[in-house]
């Protein structure tokens, strides 16, 4: 048994340089479903966070509709209703481009929520001195309660991308790219599944880690800096 | 010519809850009325029915003759949207009691930002009105410094410069110095009595008796939604005739 151990581990670690690039290339589309992810749940979010404060409250009741929805809902089903559903109507996505949908649409919820939250964190009189000045509401929300809310949202934002990171691990199911898919199909054919898991898990370890000490480090800036 | 502000049957209602109930006033060109009263009465309430921070129940505003903040419709009055409730503001400048300066911007660019993005003035022009007016007010060495650098009183002063900025006709003053440590008061005191020396058609609501006496051409006693008495500062604050007046009042310079 125990030849057999070393016999196991000789082989992974010959084998390395092979399952090695094969992982960071997944984890190449972990990062780029991530980022792109990312920005569409910011910039949507953020457009939700407003709509919630439209006047007209059909537009305010869809955007909290849409946020309460997605937030009850668990993104795998999400996810395989954007793949697997709209295929079925006709509509095919790549497997790379319903998982930034589904995380991005998503991610727009739980970003709206952030954007809220930092929007109504500024302090009341702020509007009403940029009201008294004579400016519009909209003009009121860009150059005073925006710019403000801006740096109350990074910490909150920085955690969420860290998350979603990780997160992206759920569109393997529906076959996309990137690392966690990449290291299924390796085990499938090489059956080595703790060796090639346990790699995986450390490549991700090695993308998040440094991301989270970016976000700790922004944090304090922002709170030193005043 | 018209009273440049003029105040009828003005009432302000949240839920079951009154908080002006019937307020009349005129204000000439170039006239200091200062708001005296406990707190609760609505004073501020009124100040915020002016530039239509708050909207009023019922009743009518008329700025140099004109309706605002409403307009004819349907037998009766519509409110106006927030559009042009801005163009209104625009005219008429409003000092807070917490000051409300902006975080983000500097002293120069909290002053300039009327003039830059409420009259659309270039960004250059916007900032030579704003160094001309931060320097009026005492804090020309103080130009490019942040908020929390500054002094309450500095602070305040800044935003009184800010309000100015915007070329308004009338400004409004909601407890001024109630924010500040008795040492700063007097800076922003001084302010707001030279602004008064040139001219400028003031309402403020203070607590500072000494200073309603030495600026007001006339003062209110405000209590409980309603103007009780109102008069020249000396009629008011030394031989007032309402015995709600009179408490008020020995309370105050009780303190």
């Amino acid at each position: 048994m125990t030849s057999d151990a070393f016999a196991f581990w000789r082989i992974f670690f010959a084998r390395l340089p092979v399952f090695l690039p094969v992982l960071l290339k997944g984890a190449l589309t972990t990062v780029e479903i991530t980022f792109a992810s990312l920005v569409v749940a910011i910039v949507l979010g953020l457009l939700l966070a407003l709509l919630r404060h439209a006047r007209v409250p059909i537009l305010s009741g869809l955007a909290t509709a849409y946020v309460d929805l997605l937030r009850a809902v668990p993104v795998l089903t999400t996810l395989f209703i954007i793949y697997f559903g709209l295929a079925y109507l006709g509509v095919r996505l790549s497997s790379f481009a319903a998982a930034i949908t589904g995380l991005g649409l998503l991610g727009a919820a739980y970003m709206a929520e952030i954007h809220r939250a930092g929007i109504e964190s500024i302090h009341r009189g702020q509007r009403e001195a940029a009201l008294s000045l004579g400016m519009t509401p909209a003009t009121a929300m860009r150059y005073v309660v925006l710019p403000q809310a801006f740096r109350v949202v990074i910490p909150p934002t920085a955690n969420y991308a860290i998350g979603l990171l990780k997160d992206t691990a759920v569109v393997s199911t529906v076959a996309a790219p990137e690392l966690l898919f990449a290291a299924k199909t390796l085990v499938s054919q090489t059956l080595l599944p703790m060796q090639i898991y346990l790699l995986a898990a450390l490549v991700y370890l090695s993308l998040s880690l440094p991301l989270a000490r970016l976000a700790h480090y922004v944090e304090v800036r922002l709170s030193r800096g005043g | 010519m018209p009273p440049k502000l003029r105040i009828v049957d003005l009432h302000k209602r949240y839920g079951h809850l009154e908080v002006l109930k019937g307020i009349n006033l005129e204000v000439q060109w170039g006239e200091k009325v200062v708001l005296i009263g406990p707190s609760g009465a609505g004073k501020s309430t009124l100040l915020r029915c002016i530039n239509f921070l708050e909207k009023p129940s019922a009743g009518h505003i008329y700025l140099d003759g004109e309706l605002i903040g409403e307009r004819p419709a349907n037998g009766g009055y519509a409110h106006l949207g927030e559009r042009e409730l801005a163009v209104t503001r625009a005219r008429i400048g409003m000092v807070f009691q917490r000051f409300n300066l902006f975080p983000h911007l500097s002293a120069l660019e909290n002053v300039a930002i009327g003039p830059y993005r409420v009259l659309s003035k270039t960004k250059a022009e916007s900032e030579r009105i704003a160094a001309a007016l931060i320097e009026k007010v005492g804090l020309g060495a103080k130009a490019n410094a942040f908020p929390e650098r500054l002094s309450g009183g500095q602070q305040q002063r800044v935003a009184i410069a800010r309000a100015l900025a915007m070329q308004p006709s009338l400004m409004l003053f909601d407890e001024p110095t109630s924010a500040l440590d008795p040492e700063l008061i007097g800076e922003v005191l001084q302010v707001i009595r030279q602004l008064a020396a040139e001219g400028m058609t003031m309402l403020i609501v203070t607590h500072e008796v000494n200073f309603a006496e030495d600026v007001a051409d006339r003062v209110l006693f405000v209590d409980d939604g309603v103007i009780v008495e109102e008069g020249s500062p000396q009629a008011i604050l030394r031989s007032p005739q309402h015995t709600r007046t009179r408490s008020f009042l020995r309370a105050v310079l009780e303190r």
